[in-house]
């Protein structure tokens, strides 16, 4: 009850907010006729970080306090201190938090490869999964759950599958000592319908009980992760952020095409390498943790990019916070039911409708 | 002398297009590169740019082979404008022209300082794109996005500037503009500049020195008046031309095809 009061008033204020921001902008284009000033592209850059940390910060609260077991605000500042009650300790520091954890690192770690693979193929439908991660990883893991071995090592042996799978992708879409966009992504596609009809053909033999494990894996899913998991991944996940954000001048040359980029000086070879490389790091470690969270890597980029436009200086950071906040939002929506569902599932319902909106707000906008 | 051509070779695959090309520029000079089409002068110009490398010989800027240099050594003397721009989206102009500026800073210098943002204003003061400076790039129009493409490649204050075909999509009053834009950069500040031209009444117009392609071979360099000659035009073009002294310089005018 108390949760749902807080969504609503959530809810209300996002619509709010939206309404203001279309007023202003309407407002500001009036004043200033044709011409949009300087001023401005900062000044929305100023929204989006406050509305993104503002999200953000609500979204923690509510994730610290709901659940299977709701806390009340006082109860839950208490566990966080450490005090009270041993058990709402608990559930608090080894349930919670890291799985909230993981859900922040899974989800930047996707925001932050979705846009630097839309920014390197200049492809704004570009995702993380393109260049043949999910297939990749979601055969082995396939392999695995019907073979019934090394079920421990799963995690480990999804970022395997994806990162030979992205190599072998890499290796498909060199043209010369360069790296063809088109290539690329038709590499990705190639190999992604072979691992999948494989992947389709092990899961018709299996077993029900494996077809569900296996199945909850492919959507994705934060159920249990604690920070056995957030300590394996987070710390190469971070450094995997951070060196995604410094690729942030190569992708703005590399957006003006090859041959500009060339002559300004970007090593056209080693660049996409490098962005492709981390780009992969980074989804292949959000795999690991949770499997294969679809939609974040797409729409996150998308719809910062609307927001803030296209310097990738100031769209990496933030498409990494915007996965951040999503996901761990689509996490808490995934265990306020009676049964909780996989976060995949979750994303999907929220981000299917979240794209073609943001689709829509793109057309009306390139018609005027 | 800020460019030299040394029996450049090369093409898109081991099949060199481009075959023992000599040639050497001036500072200051504005070399125009014509030919009929497939003859191999885009093709010249994007070994010149570091597009293509090439399979033999060597191209040198102030003595220095530029496909071995750093790349941002070489873009911070030579610069290009493509014929096609890809258009980014969500960019203003100024943002645009201040890539330009991304060969001259270090890697961990991310936003322009002082300097740089007066060089910035200034490429885009000659372009005249004062006005339009903080539209977005996609809403210009085809001549004004060429001057932003080419405000971007003055703020990169190259030695050398490199234009493929820079006049193809423009209406013939923008086609002069930006002609005389260019020559008053090369008069007033030694810019030198090559481009691939095929317009042969603008190339013979504008330019100090002409080299004339035919089948991946130069077939001529010199002054418009001593390559832009009947017998070169029928045997490179397959052309019947009439070559008329004008006020406004030599002009070809095609009678048949041949």
């Amino acid at each position: 009850m108390e949760m749902s009061i807080h969504l609503l008033v959530l809810n209300r204020a996002a619509y709010y907010f939206r309404i203001y921001l279309d007023e202003k902008m309407k407002m500001l284009s009036k004043q200033s006729g044709k011409q949009v000033p300087e001023t401005l592209t900062q000044r929305r850059v100023f929204f989006a970080v406050m509305v993104l940390l503002l999200g953000l910060v609500l979204t923690l609260l509510l994730s610290l306090s709901q659940g299977a077991v709701p806390f009340s605000f006082d109860e839950m500042l208490q566990a966080l201190l450490r005090r009270g009650d041993p058990l709402k300790q608990t559930i608090l520091w080894d349930l919670r938090i890291p799985r909230i954890f993981a859900a922040m690192v899974v989800g930047a770690a996707l925001g932050m490869s979705g846009a630097l693979l839309q920014g390197m193929l200049r492809n704004s439908l570009a995702d993380p999964f393109i260049l043949g991660i999910s297939a990749g990883a979601g055969l082995v893991v396939i392999v695995m759950v019907v073979l019934q071995v090394f079920q421990a090592w799963i995690p480990l042996a999804a970022w395997i599958g994806a990162i030979i799978t992205t190599a072998i992708v890499i290796f498909l879409g060199r043209s010369g000592s360069k790296l063809s966009v088109e290539l690329l992504i038709l590499g990705g596609v190639a190999v992604s319908s072979l691992f999948g009809a494989v992947q389709s053909t092990l899961l018709l033999l299996a077993e029900d009980g494996q077809i569900q494990q296996a199945l909850n894996w492919l959507i994705g899913s934060l159920n249990g992760r604690g920070w056995r998991e957030v300590n394996a991944a987070a710390p190469y996940i971070i450094i995997a952020l951070i060196a995604g954000w410094l690729l942030a001048r190569s992708l703005n040359l590399l957006a003006l095409g090859d041959d500009l980029a060339v002559s300004l000086g970007v090593n056209l070879g080693r660049s996409r390498i490098l962005i492709a490389g981390v780009a992969t790091l980074l989804a292949a470690g959000a795999v690991s943790v949770s499997g294969l969270v679809g939609f974040i890597g797409l729409v996150v980029p998308h719809g910062v990019r609307l927001l803030v436009g296209n310097d990738h200086r100031i769209l990496l950071p933030l498409s990494a916070l915007g996965g951040a906040w999503l996901l761990m939002f689509a996490d808490l929506l995934s265990r306020l039911g009676s049964v909780e569902l996989p976060v995949g599932s979750v994303t999907a319902l929220l981000g299917s409708p979240l794209f073609i909106w943001l689709l829509y707000q793109r057309k009306t906008g390139t018609e005027n | 002398m800020p460019l030299e051509i040394q029996n450049l070779s090369g093409g898109y695959t081991t099949v060199p297009i481009i075959k023992d090309v000599n040639l050497n520029l001036e500072t200051g000079e504005w070399l125009s590169l014509v030919g009929a089409n497939g003859s191999g002068k885009s093709t010249f110009l994007k070994l010149l740019s570091r597009i293509l490398s090439p399979s033999q010989g060597a191209v040198l800027l102030d003595g220095k082979v530029i496909h071995s240099q750093p790349p941002n050594v070489v873009a911070q003397q030579l610069a290009l404008l493509p014929q096609q721009q890809t258009v980014p989206t969500g960019l203003s102009v100024r943002q645009l022209v201040s890539l330009g500026r991304t060969p001259h800073q270090p890697w961990w210098q991310w936003e322009l300082s002082g300097e740089d943002k007066q060089k910035v204003e200034n490429a885009i003061q000659k372009t005249r794109l004062e006005n339009l400076s903080n539209r977005p790039v996609e809403n210009l129009s085809g001549g004004e996005r060429q001057r932003a493409f080419l405000a971007l490649a003055l703020a990169q204050e190259p030695k050398v500037l490199l234009l493929d075909e820079p006049t193809t999509y423009l209406d013939i009053n923008y086609q002069l503009q930006l002609l005389e834009l260019l020559k008053e950069l090369n008069q007033q500040q030694q810019l030198t500049i090559v481009t691939v031209l095929h317009e042969l009444n603008l190339a013979a117009r504008y330019s100090d020195r002409i080299a004339l392609f035919n089948q991946g071979n130069l077939w001529d360099v010199g002054t418009p008046a001593t390559v832009l000659t009947p017998e070169a035009i029928s045997q490179v073009f397959g052309v019947k031309a009439l070559i008329i002294n004008t006020p406004v310089g030599l002009q070809v005018c095609a009678v048949s095809s041949l």
